[in-house]
């Protein structure tokens, strides 16, 4: 038969000689290799322990930001849903009041804001459309659930905690790729 | 008796045409299309006297006319300037024109606010699309901006002047389709402004028209203000029996819900003309009442150009494929893992955004958590 690449090795189908009959020999040199490993370094980290450094380009669970008095940043001008290619983000706008200054940077404001975690694929274009900063792709996974319905993330679970009455939370959800100034 | 009427030859970028004597270089620039045809922020080809003002169409004229072919000194602006036989017109052939479109644009954009992200008009703003096309990147421009009172004029139409160009369009609107004009220019330079003289709404039956004509997000519709962006919306053509107005609009859907009445546009932007020949206006109670799917006749979707934003995620001559799955599985449907509208908290069927008055406020979600 010809084949197809000159890498091809025949199978050895000759009989064990008396020396490979005893296996003990083999036994020994498969010790050998498990003893071996445990002076090498570990690979293995334990995990909520101890963590592994992420990449700074690493795109995790998106955070919809405040500016520095604890306004959200968000205008639902449906950027994000329009750059999105898993059309994972939707959202509902509404005007801000009178007495709603505090709350929200301009005058209109994402009422609603979704982002369907099943549908994201942490490409990060969300980040790259927004005008406004305000989303961002934090440095944490979205957690594991049991059900598909803990995946749908409203407005409680993205936004991040307010630097004016939480500031060690905010700081903590800010994560160490932001500059400290 | 019947006199040939003498055309002029005019020649706009190499590409010549026949056009009628008192034809504006402008619209002779239209009946060629493309990229040659200039841009207009105030020149309206439905509104008579529009025009002259936003200097966007300004265009260079190498020759003036066959007896007479020494080139105009200074560039032209093409909507008030009308052909002459054997005139050459250079638009995009001119470097001089591309600069002073430039510098134009970015006059346009010293005073006008950064607001696209909350702007209703957004996707479909005739200043985006200059300053995308024509302007340059960045400004120059480090002062404060214009700010303005606020004016409220009335239920249906929402000012923002800090966005307007003064283009006088709405001036023109309220002219020359309305008995009673109400608002105006008050004011001059910096302080120009569009208002009603002493707080006013208004209230005329074909006053919606200033919303369709605006280039810019100045006047915007009060009904739709904020309720969905422009381009997840889907242009319908409909159509009903008016009795004040030809009744011809586009709808602007999500599902069944009706978003926004608009006139029909054609390709420069100005309302289309209606099936009877006459300039497609439509009346205020086409416009901001008749919300309702049930009140119009679908005529199908609007044809959209395909480098809109608003043609985003729109397909053409799509088929829906048959859901086979009931068949197969015994009129059983599948059992979905999630309805997807169980959890969601966005778009709720009892939350009808397009039924709310104005804009959504934060009472409007508080019934949902």
């Amino acid at each position: 038969m010809q084949t197809l690449t000159n890498r091809a090795k025949p199978v050895d189908r000759r009989p064990m000689t008396v020396l490979e009959k005893l296996y003990l020999p083999a036994i020994a040199k498969g010790m050998g290799i498990t003893l071996k490993h445990f002076f090498k370094k570990k690979v293995t980290i334990q995990y909520p322990e101890e963590k592994r450094p992420f990449s700074p380009v690493f795109r995790g669970l998106h955070i919809l930001n405040r500016d520095e008095e604890g306004r959200e940043r968000c205008t639902a001008c449906g950027l994000c849903a329009v750059a999105c290619p898993a059309e994972a983000i939707t959202m509902e706008a509404a005007e801000r009041m009178e007495g709603e200054e505090n709350l929200y940077r301009e005058e209109k404001y994402a009422a609603k804001y979704e982002i369907n975690m099943l549908r994201c694929i942490f490409c990060g274009l969300c980040e790259e459309a927004c005008p406004k900063d305000a989303i961002y792709l934090s440095e944490t996974f979205a957690p594991a659930n049991f059900k598909r319905e803990g995946f749908i993330y409203g407005k409680n679970d993205l936004l991040i905690p307010d630097p004016k009455k939480e500031p060690e939370q905010y700081q903590k959800a800010l994560g160490s790729r932001v500059k400290k100034s | 008796m019947s006199e040939e009427k003498k055309l002029f030859k005019v020649t706009i970028d190499n590409i010549t045409v026949d056009v009628e004597p008192g034809t504006t270089i402008l619209n002779a620039a239209r009946m060629i299309g493309g990229d040659v045809t200039p841009p207009a922020m105030c020149y309206y080809s439905k509104l008579k006297n529009s025009g002259g003002k936003c200097r966007t169409c300004l265009v260079e004229v190498a020759a003036g006319s066959t007896a007479d072919p020494r080139p105009m000194p200074k560039l032209v602006a093409s909507c008030r300037t009308t052909v002459m036989d054997g005139m050459i017109v250079k638009n995009i052939t001119s470097d001089r024109v591309l600069d002073a479109r430039a510098g134009i644009t970015e006059f346009l954009l010293l005073n006008h606010p950064l607001d696209c992200p909350i702007c209703d008009q957004a996707g479909e703003c005739h200043l985006q699309d200059l300053s995308y096309e024509h302007g340059k990147e960045g400004t120059r421009f480090e002062f404060q901006k214009r700010i303005f009172k606020k004016h409220d004029l009335g239920e249906y139409i929402q000012l923002h002047m800090t966005r307007c160009i003064l283009c006088y369009r709405c001036v023109f609107v309220a002219d020359q389709l309305t008995e009673k004009r109400v608002h105006g220019v008050l004011d001059r330079g910096d302080h120009a402004e569009i208002a009603t003289y002493i707080s006013k709404s208004l209230d005329n039956d074909f006053i919606g028209n200033v919303i369709d004509v605006c280039p810019v997000g100045a006047l915007t519709d009060k009904t739709f203000r904020f309720k969905n962006r422009v381009w997840f919306t889907k242009p319908v053509d409909a159509h009903r029996n008016c009795s004040k107005c030809c009744g011809e609009v586009q709808l602007w859907m999500r599902g069944d819900e009706v978003f926004r009445v608009t006139a029909r546009k054609d390709e420069w932007g100005e309302v289309k003309d209606a099936s009877d020949g006459r300039p497609g206006w439509i009346c205020n109670e086409c416009r901001f009442d008749k919300k309702d799917i049930k009140d119009w006749t679908i005529d199908g979707p609007s044809k959209i150009n395909r480098h809109s934003v608003i043609s985003q995620g729109h397909y053409v001559g799509v088929k829906k494929p048959t859901d086979f799955l009931p068949e197969v599985m015994g009129g059983r449907g599948p059992k979905l893992l999630m309805d997807i509208h169980k959890v969601s908290e966005v778009n709720r069927p009892e939350i009808e955004l397009s039924k709310i008055e104005g804009p959504a406020h934060s009472d409007d979600f508080k019934g949902s958590k």
